[in-house]
């Protein structure tokens, strides 16, 4: 398991509606069932991991949430989830806007492109950067958005949301993001986990 | 037809007020079961049949002698497993495999009904088949399931009785019937209408059958349940146990050669007649116009679990009329899935062994009854 995802399930209340786009194998949804016995629906573009959460007895809807977003009305869910995947849409400010459209609150994790082994990588090798978080070629990525944790925290301003709280997650350990670390957290984090509102 | 002493029928006296008007009462529904319904009764499923289906869901047809409709589907270990659940199936009023339809002898004149029979809509099909509940003493459905015109009177059943399902399973389904549906339909009805046996609908009086015609709808509608990819796989340009064209209209391709066998086997088992009234009732069915023009409507009042499911090669109920349904059920904050299961057997396939099919139906009723009964 991820371990952001007892982060994402920490900032999430109990018996709270959620929607996870992105559900994968629906591991993140069985958590937060488990442990905050949410009433939980998912959508997934991958057939095969459908099939999964299916297998799995979730409530899943096979769908491209760039486009599929859009059924869902206004303040359904009281969360929705986005992990690590805003970097692939086409469209990073509409999926954004629609998250915080379809849920109360919005749960963004973004893998840091800001981070030093990425920034070594590019500047030592003058090549694409590969790490584990982001383990593919240039020309076979499906990121084609990358964001450093601080390139968020400057997208909220610019299409106006609210950042109500960010952490980093630095080798497996969370800490909060605030305004006077944030050049240390872009350089260390890993990942960063944004809990966002209108 | 001493075959059809095989049938079970439920003979209903409650009226039932079609929605041509008429009312019908005392009239015969003939149904199957399989598997046995549990002291809890809270283990049945209601499956609905297609078009040219019947109550024979699995097994042998004690009347065809051929296999059930659903047999991929439904058995002993299969998705929809008899070892476990209790599933009901009626043949739907209209139809010709016991229920109340058009061969049946009118009281009034003594004569087969033909024509003269009411037509009947989907809607009246379900509204028949929900005396099957009071019958076997059942308060709630596990589930209804079917594909194609069984999913659209799924979509009914859960309109019409929101609390009666505890699950939903629409497949391969719409929730109007497209102008492209009706055209095949109409040329399906217009086959049998230009046979000159079928004598406006009068032949059983004259113990003839329009067999070719019938035969031409059937061959029509079993193009539209493939896909082109599946049909060029199967057959090609591949030649009817000939090495060369023969430069005339026998069937020189086997294709040709094949749906003339589905033809001529389909009259063996239905009555022309029936299939002009299931066809209208298809043709009718607009659940978005009765709530309308807003489907959400239709499911605001249900608790039901829906699960939903399209093949990518479905041509005739394409994905998109199905995600519509998906939707529509999203507007409301039902509970819904949705699955597009990848196949090149057409619309025919959530009748075949497509696996990842037989697989997601299988999962999503076997968790959807462990949850319920944990």
């Amino acid at each position: 398991m991820k371990p952001e995802y007892k982060i994402i399930s920490d900032l999430i209340e109990k018996d709270a509606k959620v929607l996870d786009v992105g559900c994968d194998d629906g591991t993140l949804m069985e958590f937060l069932k488990t442990n905050k016995n949410v009433n939980i629906r998912g959508i997934e573009i991958s057939k095969e991991k459908v099939q999964t959460c299916i297998a799995k007895g979730l409530t899943v809807i096979e769908g491209n949430a760039e486009f599929d977003l859009k059924q869902f009305p206004n303040d359904s869910f009281e969360y929705v989830v986005l992990g690590q995947t805003l970097q692939a849409f086409i469209n990073p400010e509409t999926v954004i806007k629609e998250l915080l459209r379809i849920g109360n609150k919005a749960i963004v994790t973004i893998p840091n492109f800001g981070h030093w082994k990425v920034r070594l990588d590019l500047l030592l090798k003058g090549t694409m950067p590969i790490t584990n978080s982001l383990p593919h070629d240039w020309y076979n990525t499906p990121n084609i958005h990358m964001c450093t944790i601080k390139d968020f925290v400057g997208f909220s301003k610019i299409i106006n949301f609210k950042i109500f709280k960010s952490l980093a997650l630095i080798n497996e350990n969370v800490s909060d993001i605030n305004h006077s670390n944030l050049i240390f957290k872009n350089l260390f984090g890993e990942l960063g986990i944004f809990l966002i509102e209108k | 037809m001493n075959l059809k002493q095989n049938i079970k029928t439920l003979i209903v006296k409650k009226p039932l007020k079609l929605d041509c008007g008429q009312t019908i009462s005392n009239f015969p529904l003939a149904y199957e079961t399989y598997g046995s319904l549990n002291n809890e009764k809270d283990n049945a499923i209601l499956v609905f049949h297609a078009l040219t289906g019947d109550q024979f869901v699995t097994g042998i047809n004690p009347v065809t002698k051929k296999d059930g409709w659903w047999s991929y589907a439904v058995g002993s270990g299969k998705s929809i497993d008899t070892d476990k659940y209790f599933v009901i199936c009626a043949n739907v009023i209209g139809g010709c495999m016991g229920s109340f339809g058009p061969s049946h002898e009118n009281p009034m004149t003594k004569k087969i009904y033909g024509t003269d029979f009411p037509v009947i809509t989907i809607n009246d099909m379900v509204n028949a088949q929900i005396n099957l509940l009071d019958f076997f003493g059942i308060k709630k459905l596990f589930s209804v399931a079917g594909g194609s015109m069984g999913g659209m009177q799924v979509l009914q059943f859960i309109s019409n009785y929101p609390d009666k399902a505890k699950t939903a399973i629409p497949i391969a389904c719409t929730s109007s019937h497209s102008a492209q549906n009706i055209a095949f339909n109409e040329l399906g009805r217009q086959a049998i209408a230009a046979d000159h046996n079928w004598s406006d609908g009068n032949y059983n009086s004259k113990n003839i059958v329009p067999d070719k015609g019938l035969a031409v709808a059937r061959m029509a509608a079993h193009i539209t349940y493939l896909s082109k990819k599946g049909l060029q796989e199967k057959f090609g340009r591949k030649l009817q146990e000939r090495d060369d064209l023969k430069f005339g209209f026998d069937a020189d391709f086997q294709i040709e050669s094949y749906l003339r066998y589905q033809g001529s086997v389909f009259v063996d088992r239905f009555d022309a007649n029936s299939y002009l009234y299931i066809t209208r009732a298809m043709d009718y069915f607009d659940l978005v116009k009765q709530f309308n023009g807003n489907l959400s409507d239709a499911f605001k009042d249900t608790k039901a679990k829906f699960f939903i499911i399209s093949f990518t090669s479905d041509w005739l109920y394409p994905t998109q009329e199905n995600k519509d349904i998906v939707i529509a059920l999203n507007a409301v904050g039902a509970n819904v899935g949705f699955v597009e299961i990848e196949s090149d057997k057409g619309h025919d396939s959530f009748l075949l062994n497509v696996p990842n099919f037989l697989k997601a139906l299988k999962n999503f009723l076997d968790k959807s009854y462990a949850e319920k009964h944990s």
